[in-house]
């Protein structure tokens, strides 16, 4: 699966200037075509779904409340975000959605945003290439009970190429992934977890054109962890060794 | 639309935005108060006294327009943040000084905020009313009098002899923890009512029981530092304060500055308050250890940390407690406002934070939240100051290696879990050479066994290769093996085997992607060496189950995945060749463990594949683990993790079954009563009396399976215990050896982790089990009310409830005051499991053959 098309616009600029170099003009015009494809959907949602960026904590967190279920701590948790916002300028709350949408969804918006905040499904990467599906249990089974594994592959060679989608029992199993382990390591890589509509059949795949995922076609760095440099950076660099 | 009908519409939106823009000023005031008093004693440019008084006019101002409004937001205040109670309390004398009357309206409130804590079993909050009332007195807003009323009124319940013992802790609890506040006030004006005070409680902390205690600790010894009961802990730092002529240095006084504006005040009496009696739905805290690591030894730089019976050392604890209780679920802001502690500078604050994570992660029965919630908090901290942190958590685990000797089994899992997760996050960088002396110790010692139990454990998290290159050689004893599979019918060696040649026509079936019918046909070729005779037909054939269980599990051993889908796939073969015979189903596990015995995770997964399938039943896991082929394995982790998490899956059935019938009644009663059906009652069709009874007799069917369950593991365990006991008397050898510390400290634990459901079957257990002609060493386990926390009297009701006699049928009776809807008291800090909606796994069940199910039931009428 692919995740790199549609980030948020601010993690795109952030990585456009070192990370794009090497790529083709015509490659980022298409960037920047897709970027603002892409902060237009986001107002267009903005209005279907009813969020207004500024409630979105504020759902988020009665969200929240529903699990800590008695009243007193429903008023407290209410005080106390009072208290965050003053103190620590709001972090977002961990077990919220981001701004990432799986383009090639098959159904509408709201039906995916519905899917994406009751599904007990998550999406999680930055794997090691070499990170098995043992290990995986072995972690994400500390959150809860994991109902399934299932490991992402790449296109062509049927072998592990850095992602895997997780499917817990209950939605409340895997909001206790996001809250405590999203962010923690594994294979010493740090693992990012974030919500999923569900798997299907097929979405096991990388996206990217060789076969892996997408960001493992463009990335310039050297990652031991993910088959050294990006594809297309391995092609440039290919021909120069004799 | 006409112009007429918009024009209406404009002018009656008009009219409306007209009203709503004069409520939204309201509001918005409103809210302003409401952040600055929120706000009040944050960091500010102005000092903190100056905010106050600024604040005071404010509001002083404001009183009589939002006097409701500020009323409650004020007790709001008061008691969520208890941290800041003595600002509060000096904004509240300010007001008092200012305006009587509403000083006298706050008290009141308060006062009914308290019985209504009281009524509501809301201790916490009835704790910090307390405080908030015996803080008031320093600000002259409430009469010292009419406090000691109160707080005599509170000891009362320590003199009634028909109130439980929890009852009477939790309020002299409350009054003890009231006293650092007022402590001082007190001493000076009423110095004499305060010492009778004081021998009240002494009286009462003297002669409580105190039987619940050893279960509850981290460790049998009490060295290097004492382990005391909370009560007992709080009452000596009390006396320590009495003797300091109850100076503390903990506390912020802002009013003391505003000395000369509140001594003119006004004082109130609290109203006088009659305690709810005990009732038998009444819940109470759940008593605990304090837990102790370090002393002023171990912190040698930087601040002195406060001793064991200091003030300080409660106060710090308590609001640290608080803090992670708060935030727990942002695991970073929990980081970041553990370190931003308000008194960072005058207390080693890094030791405090790591002892109160520890000792959440070590709290009996459970930790409050999930073991990960703390692993990944120490984490957060050890990156937010990575100068000091890691340090003093690294000293940490030093003492906590040196005192694992005497650490309770339940403590010792969930140090080994969260060790190696930490490791993990850490590139397993650890100072392994300080414990090479442990590489010369038996390997059942709790030293070296934990060495053993972390690497397993991070090996699981890593791979086998880096675990074995990241130790010193000499720990190689300690490496575990390389986790490959066994295959017994491995081309090579296993020519002579019998059944070797199926085993290999087997393989070909499978690979050449063979249904189940071909598997069966292929097995059925196999000879049964348990047939004598040609009459007879035996219940199960071995040779079959032995090379097909074999055969699947090698060929599916290159991941979880492939030996999860070759066990779906063949799941009518298993049905074939195993059935519902009990030997079979052991068979399958000792074979599972014959291929899998290098790869512990395997075999957890698989035995919990295997029940979700119902290939076996947790009866046979039960029996498995205790049978004589797994005795090598049997004080290892993982074989406890089966265990456990057999259990779990029990429990999580029964109370599913539980609730589903109980849904189902609500909806029928529901329905009878109301006869108009909304829609949702529509979509669920009533449900029919045959129906609940259907579902009833599921329910006890479960339920004579889970108490089968608990028999079978209780009674392996006395076996196994008295078989040691005795054969080390005809030896004359020591009984207390490892290994039967460690067999001791695994029946604790059971007792420990599924408290309310063996408390449910504890008559039964007694009468068949735990007879007093037992030997006294494993009897005191149950009788101990430290491994069954529940059964300490106090927490249960003294008096047998009468049966209850709204329902007629006799399960529901045994149900409703024990499965799934516990009282929280009976279990109170234990995660409640979340529902077992398992969509992959039929119902489990288990066969019932150690006790007969009429005996039982007639036990349950």
């Amino acid at each position: 699966m692919e995740r790199n098309k549609t980030r948020s616009s601010k993690s795109l600029r952030l990585h456009s200037q070192p990370a794009y170099k090497y790529q083709s003009r015509k490659w980022r015009c298409q960037r920047t075509k897709q970027r603002r494809q892409f902060t237009k959907r986001r107002c267009h949602t903005g209005v279907i779904t009813g969020i207004n960026p500024k409630n979105k904590t504020s759902q988020t967190m009665s969200r929240h409340v529903e699990n800590v279920n008695t009243k007193a701590d429903e008023e407290r948790r209410r005080l106390l975000k009072k208290l965050n916002f003053a103190k620590m300028n709001l972090q977002p709350c961990s077990t919220e959605l981001s701004s990432y949408r799986d383009q090639h969804f098959k159904g509408s918006r709201s039906e995916q945003e519905r899917l994406l905040r009751t599904s007990s499904t998550l999406y999680v990467g930055n794997l090691s290439f070499y990170t098995t599906e043992e290990q995986l249990y072995e972690l994400f089974g500390r959150a809860g009970d994991v109902k399934r594994i299932i490991m992402g592959l790449d296109k062509v060679k049927r072998t592990p190429c850095g992602f895997c989608f997780v499917e817990y029992f209950t939605r409340e199993e895997s909001e206790q992934c996001m809250r405590y382990i999203n962010g923690t390591r594994l294979d010493d890589r740090i693992v990012r977890t974030d919500w999923d509509a569900g798997f299907i059949e097929g979405r096991q795949y990388g996206r990217g054109k060789s076969g892996g995922q997408v960001r493992d076609e463009y990335r310039t760095d050297y990652d031991s962890g993910r088959g050294g440099y990006g594809k297309i950076v391995q092609q440039k660099i290919l021909p120069k060794i004799p | 639309m006409s112009r007429r009908k918009f024009d209406e519409m404009s002018d009656y939106a008009d009219s409306g935005r007209d009203r709503k823009r004069r409520r939204a000023d309201a509001v918005e005031i409103e809210d302003r108060l409401e952040s600055l008093i929120l706000r009040v004693g944050e960091k500010s440019t102005s000092s903190l006294e100056s905010n106050l008084e600024g604040l005071a006019s404010v509001l002083e101002a404001d009183i009589n327009n939002y006097k409701s409004k500020i009323l409650k937001i004020l007790s709001d205040c008061a008691v969520k943040m208890p941290e800041k109670t003595t600002i509060y309390t000096t904004l509240v004398g300010l007001l008092n000084a200012k305006n009587y009357n509403f000083g006298g309206e706050f008290v009141d409130m308060m006062a009914r905020k308290l019985k209504e804590a009281l009524k509501a079993c809301m201790w916490k909050t009835a704790r910090y009313v307390l405080r908030f009332f015996a803080d008031l007195v320093n600000c002259h807003v409430i009469s010292t009098n009419s406090l000691l009323q109160l707080l005599h009124t509170f000891l009362d319940t320590a003199r009634d002899d028909n109130s439980p013992q929890v009852r009477s802790d939790t309020y002299v609890y409350a009054v003890l923890s009231c006293l650092p506040w007022v402590g001082r006030e007190l001493y000076e004006k009423k110095e004499q009512d305060l010492e009778r005070l004081l021998k009240h409680i002494e009286i009462y902390v003297r002669k409580r029981s105190r039987k619940h205690v050893p279960g509850l600790r981290v460790w049998r010894s009490d060295r290097p530092h004492p382990q005391e009961e909370y009560l007992d802990c709080l009452w000596a730092q009390i006396c320590k304060l009495r003797s300091d002529m109850w100076q503390e240095k903990h506390i912020a006084r802002p009013y003391v500055a505003f000395d000369s504006i509140l001594c003119e005040a006004l004082q109130h009496n609290i109203p006088p308050l009659t305690l709810p009696p005990h009732h038998t739905d009444n819940t109470y805290p759940f008593p605990w250890v304090v837990f102790r690591l370090f002393d002023y030894t171990d912190c040698p730089e930087g601040p002195v940390l406060p001793g064991a019976h200091s003030i300080e050392r409660y106060l710090i604890e308590e609001h640290l407690h608080n803090i992670v209780k708060d935030y727990h679920l942002e695991r970073k802001q929990c980081a970041a406002f553990l370190l931003d502690f308000p008194l960072k500078h005058k207390i080693p604050l890094e030791y405090m934070i790591v002892e109160v994570v520890l000792a959440e992660l070590f709290h009996l029965p459970g930790p409050r939240y999930i073991e990960i919630c703390y692993g990944s908090l120490l984490i957060e901290l050890c990156k937010l100051q990575p100068a000091t942190m890691p340090q003093v958590l690294a000293q940490a685990v030093e003492l906590l290696f040196d005192r694992i000797d005497t650490m309770n089994v339940c403590c010792f899992d969930r140090m080994v879990n969260w060790f190696s997760y930490h490791l993990s996050n850490f590139q397993f960088k650890w100072s392994w050479d300080d414990w090479l002396e442990a590489s010369q110790l038996d390997p059942a010692h709790p030293r070296a066994k934990f060495i053993i139990e972390v690497l397993q454990r991070s090996m699981r998290l890593s791979y086998h290769q880096r675990i074995a290159e990241v130790v010193p050689e000499q720990f190689d004893c300690f490496v575990p093996h390389k986790p490959v599979a066994i295959y017994k019918f491995a081309n090579d060696s296993a020519g002579d085997l019998p059944g070797s040649n199926a085993a290999h026509r087997l393989e070909s079936v499978i690979r050449a992607k063979g249904t189940a019918m071909e598997v069966v046909q292929v097995l059925s070729e196999l000879p049964n060496p348990l047939r004598e005779n040609d009459e007879t037909d035996p219940p199960y054939n071995p040779l079959q189950i032995q090379v097909f269980v074999q055969v699947l599990l090698h060929l599916g051993s290159k991941s979880f995945s492939h030996a999860f889908a070759g066990i779906s796939k063949f799941l009518k073969v298993f049905e074939a060749v195993v059935g519902g015979n009990e030997e079979a189903q052991m068979l399958v596990l000792k074979e599972m463990q014959d291929v899998w015995h290098h790869h512990q995770q395997m075999m957890v997964m698989l035995s919990d594949k295997f029940l979700r399938t119902q290939i076996v039943t947790c009866a046979t896991v039960a029996n498995w683990v205790f049978s004589k082929e797994m005795m090598p394995e049997f004080t290892k982790n993982y074989i406890w993790e089966i265990l456990h998490g057999t259990i779990r899956k029990m429990n999580k059935h029964v109370a599913r079954l539980q609730r589903e019938v109980n849904e189902a009644r609500e909806r029928r009663a529901g329905n009878e009563s109301e006869d108009s059906s909304s829609d949702e009652e529509e979509q669920r069709p009533r449900p029919s009396e045959e129906e609940i009874e259907r579902m009833e007799e599921k329910l006890e069917a479960a339920q004579a399976d889970q108490k089968n369950l608990f028999l079978i593991i209780f009674q392996r365990f006395i076996m196994i215990l008295s078989e040691h006991l005795v054969r080390c008397d005809t030896d004359g050898r020591d009984f207390n050896t490892h290994w039967y510390r460690w067999t001791i400290g695994r029946l604790h634990q059971i007792f420990m982790m599924h408290n309310s459901q063996v408390e449910r079957y504890s008559q039964t257990l007694s009468t068949l089990l735990f007879t007093q002609d037992l030997d006294p060493h494993i009897l005191d386990s149950f009788n101990q009310p430290t491994t069954r926390p529940c059964a300490i009297s106090p927490w249960k009701d003294p008096t047998p409830q009468p049966p209850d006699l709204s329902s007629d049928h006799p399960t529901a009776r045994e149900g409703a005051s024990t499965s799934g809807l516990q009282t929280p008291h009976r279990k109170p800090h234990l995660r409640v499991l979340a529902s077992a909606d398992r969509n992959d796994s039929r119902p489990l069940s288990a066969t019932c053959f150690h006790c007969s199910k009429a005996n039982d039931r007639g036990q349950s009428k």
